[in-house]
């Protein structure tokens, strides 16, 4: 009952904040909005018993993605910077289309779903056992990602010095 | 004890208000940000499948979904800061040099 509880008060604080990312004009608002946001779904995380990624949740999302976006805007002069407005052309097709996709959305998740409540709670997952599934049976994906991200590095660097020397030409 | 339905409905309509994101809004920072949202969004269910059914496979997927989001994060605001650098554009619009 009172996880049902926790869960309504982040659930509609994630919703709200969601709204204000993609409603705000300003591009800082809408991030301080998106921090707020992922700072709910790691409480849901720990409602799903996985406290390991509430954490890296934190750590990742706000702590590295989100600063570097408010870098980038900052960086970015954001006067300058068009403080988008909403299409208004097509944006009755685009209300259609999200409503279609949204019923079909819970309708087919929902529909499959229904019989899947457990009555004894799961266990809270312990790191160690995420850190002996992930260099046993994932190693490969593993791997693959830590090349991923070197590759990903590299590139943002050698695209950051290309718009550098080009810039000062 | 939480209905999976709940999760479930919860990242449709996250998802969802990242597609509206996307779709809606013409600047690149917060069109980036509604990817974000929508990485997230599905996150949730990995994370609730994970619970209900008892299976890890779902916590680590959600580890490689975060590092995945990280990575297009850094390539997609190089490509941002180079071109606002280059061609001061930061409204989707506004880009259509590929257009035939």
């Amino acid at each position: 009952m009172i996880e049902q509880i926790f869960f309504i008060i982040f659930a509609a604080l994630a919703i709200i904040s969601a709204l204000g990312v993609i409603s705000l004009r300003n591009p800082v608002h809408a991030a301080l909005s998106l921090i707020v946001c992922f700072f709910q779904i790691a409480c849901l995380f720990v409602l799903l018993r996985s406290p390991f990624l509430a954490v890296v949740q934190v750590f990742i999302y706000v702590g590295a993605v989100m600063v570097l976006f408010l870098f980038v805007v900052m960086i970015l002069d954001i006067k300058k910077v068009s403080l988008g407005v909403l299409v208004t052309r097509r944006s009755k097709y685009i209300y259609f289309f999200l409503v279609g996709l949204a019923i079909e959305l819970i309708v087919v998740l929902t529909g499959g779903f229904q019989k899947l409540i457990l009555d004894t709670p799961g266990e809270e997952v312990k790191i160690e056992v995420i850190g002996r599934v992930l260099f046993t049976e994932f190693l490969f994906p593993f791997e693959l990602v830590s090349i991923l991200l070197l590759v990903a590095m590299v590139g943002a660097i050698i695209m950051i010095k290309d718009a550098e020397k080009e810039g000062a030409k | 004890m939480i209905p999976v339905t709940w999760f479930i409905v919860l990242s449709v309509v996250l998802f969802m208000i990242g597609v509206a994101g996307v779709l809606l809004r013409r600047n690149l920072i917060i069109m980036l940000m509604s990817v974000e949202l929508m990485l997230n969004a599905v996150n949730i269910n990995f994370a609730a499948f994970a619970y209900y059914l008892q299976d890890l496979r779902g916590q680590v997927f959600v580890v490689f979904t975060i590092t995945l989001a990280a990575a297009e994060v850094a390539v997609a605001l190089g490509i941002l800061i180079a071109l606002v650098k280059n061609r001061s554009v930061t409204n989707a619009d506004e880009l259509d040099s590929l257009k035939g």
